[in-house]
């Protein structure tokens, strides 16, 4: 199939396959997936440019179908969403001016190559830590079948004590999240964090949610399910921030971007469904791999100058 | 237990079908038709292009996302 607007021939079969794997891992984890969808169109032959671009306003659609069946299940806070939204916004426009400092010193790619790098290990080391002494302690052992309703909120971390003295920071205005459990939290921390995962997702690109969402468990205290779902609706609006201005500047072609997303809206079903069956440290555990392949992906271009 | 998997496996066989169905007749009849106005839009009015392609993959999510529910509801509802 000729795409026009990208002047490239992919097959829609294959953008639908890519679809449908990012989807699967979108509305389960609720990542982006950029990490994958990006080299998938790059060895189609699509420009870096459109790659990064398309790649967002298909992250639109497969968010807003997982955020829905999200929203189903009770894992969405829409106000934590919404106020995150702000600071991720304001904290990709940071990054973005980041890039362009480096790019004038002339540094750019050492240096998100090794930032990356650092940011993925440890993120995977914390999490492989945290998920397995939590499944090992007595707590983490969650009944058996389906985790909805009140079971949901029930989600044990070893890092729990280190998120209960950020809470109860006292920085004023202090705000309650009562669809995620949060009797008080100060507004700050909320944008600070969404500014952090904003930062990364303007400077290393994508849409950085294998930051935010486990920023959100462990900083927050937010339970993992309704983690990935808020996420997922913060990811809607930042998205579609990052499409608009990808494409007044010509970085998107919405027609492979459509043909993406009729995979994704089938796989983020899937995904999402699959949430119920798994307490909150085992899908932190299953998380680990996905930092480690942007990690992968990093190593490989810096050791063979290929940019995947 | 077992019984339930192959009914799921099943349902879920023939939603993919449908699915595959309803997908092919989409890239051919819309997107086929939307393919050079969106192209020439591209081109000639950027902003409205970028305005155009969100409320496009939001609308085609919402669209899909009901089809796939109401298949969902369809296939599980008579196998269940």
């Amino acid at each position: 199939m000729f795409f026009p607007i990208s002047n490239s021939h992919i097959s829609p079969i294959y953008l639908a396959v890519v679809g449908f794997l990012i989807g699967v891992l979108g509305g389960f984890f609720g990542v982006g997936g950029s990490f994958i969808a990006g080299p998938a169109l790059r060895a189609m032959g699509v420009d870096w440019n459109f790659a990064v671009g398309t790649d967002l306003a298909h992250i639109v659609g497969k968010s807003v179908v997982a955020a829905k069946r999200h929203r189903a299940l009770g894992n969405v806070d829409l106000k934590l969403g919404l106020i995150m939204a702000l600071g991720t916004i304001g904290g990709a426009e940071c990054g973005a001016q980041l890039i362009q400092m480096l790019k004038r010193a002339g540094n750019v790619n050492l240096v998100v190559s090794v930032v990356s790098i650092a940011v993925y290990l440890s993120i995977s080391t914390f999490m492989i830590w945290e998920s397995r002494k939590t499944l090992i302690s007595k707590k983490g052992r969650l009944p058996r079948g389906k985790v909805t309703g009140a079971k949901t909120k029930q989600d044990p971390s070893a890092f729990s004590h280190v998120t209960r003295a950020i809470q109860r920071l006292k920085i004023w205005p202090m705000i309650e999240l009562p669809a995620s459990g949060v009797r008080g939290i100060s507004l700050w921390i909320i944008l600070l964090v969404a500014f952090v995962g904003g930062l990364f997702s303007g400077f290393l690109g994508g849409g950085a949610g294998y930051i935010r969402m486990p920023s959100m468990v462990y900083v927050l205290g937010i339970p993992t399910h309704l983690a990935v779902g808020t996420d997922l609706f913060e990811i809607i609006i930042s998205a579609s921030y990052g499409t608009f201005s990808h494409a007044i500047k010509g970085n998107v072609d919405i027609l492979i971007a459509l043909v993406m997303h009729t995979g994704a809206a089938i796989g983020a079903q899937i995904g999402a469904i699959s949430t119920q069956y798994f307490a909150g440290p085992k899908i932190r555990l299953a998380f680990v791999p996905l930092p480690l392949i942007g990690a992968a992906i990093v190593i490989y271009t810096l050791m063979t100058g290929h940019k995947l | 237990m077992k019984a339930a998997t192959t009914r799921t496996l099943r349902a879920f066989a023939i939603e993919l079908a449908i699915y595959a169905v309803l997908v092919v007749g989409y890239f051919f009849l819309v997107l086929h038709f939307l393919g050079g106005w969106l192209y020439q839009l591209e081109i000639h009015h950027r902003y409205t292009y970028a305005g155009v392609a969100i409320l496009l993959i939001i609308g085609q999510a919402v669209v899909l996302e009901n089809v796939t529910t109401l298949l969902l509801r369809i296939i599980r509802g008579r196998s269940e």
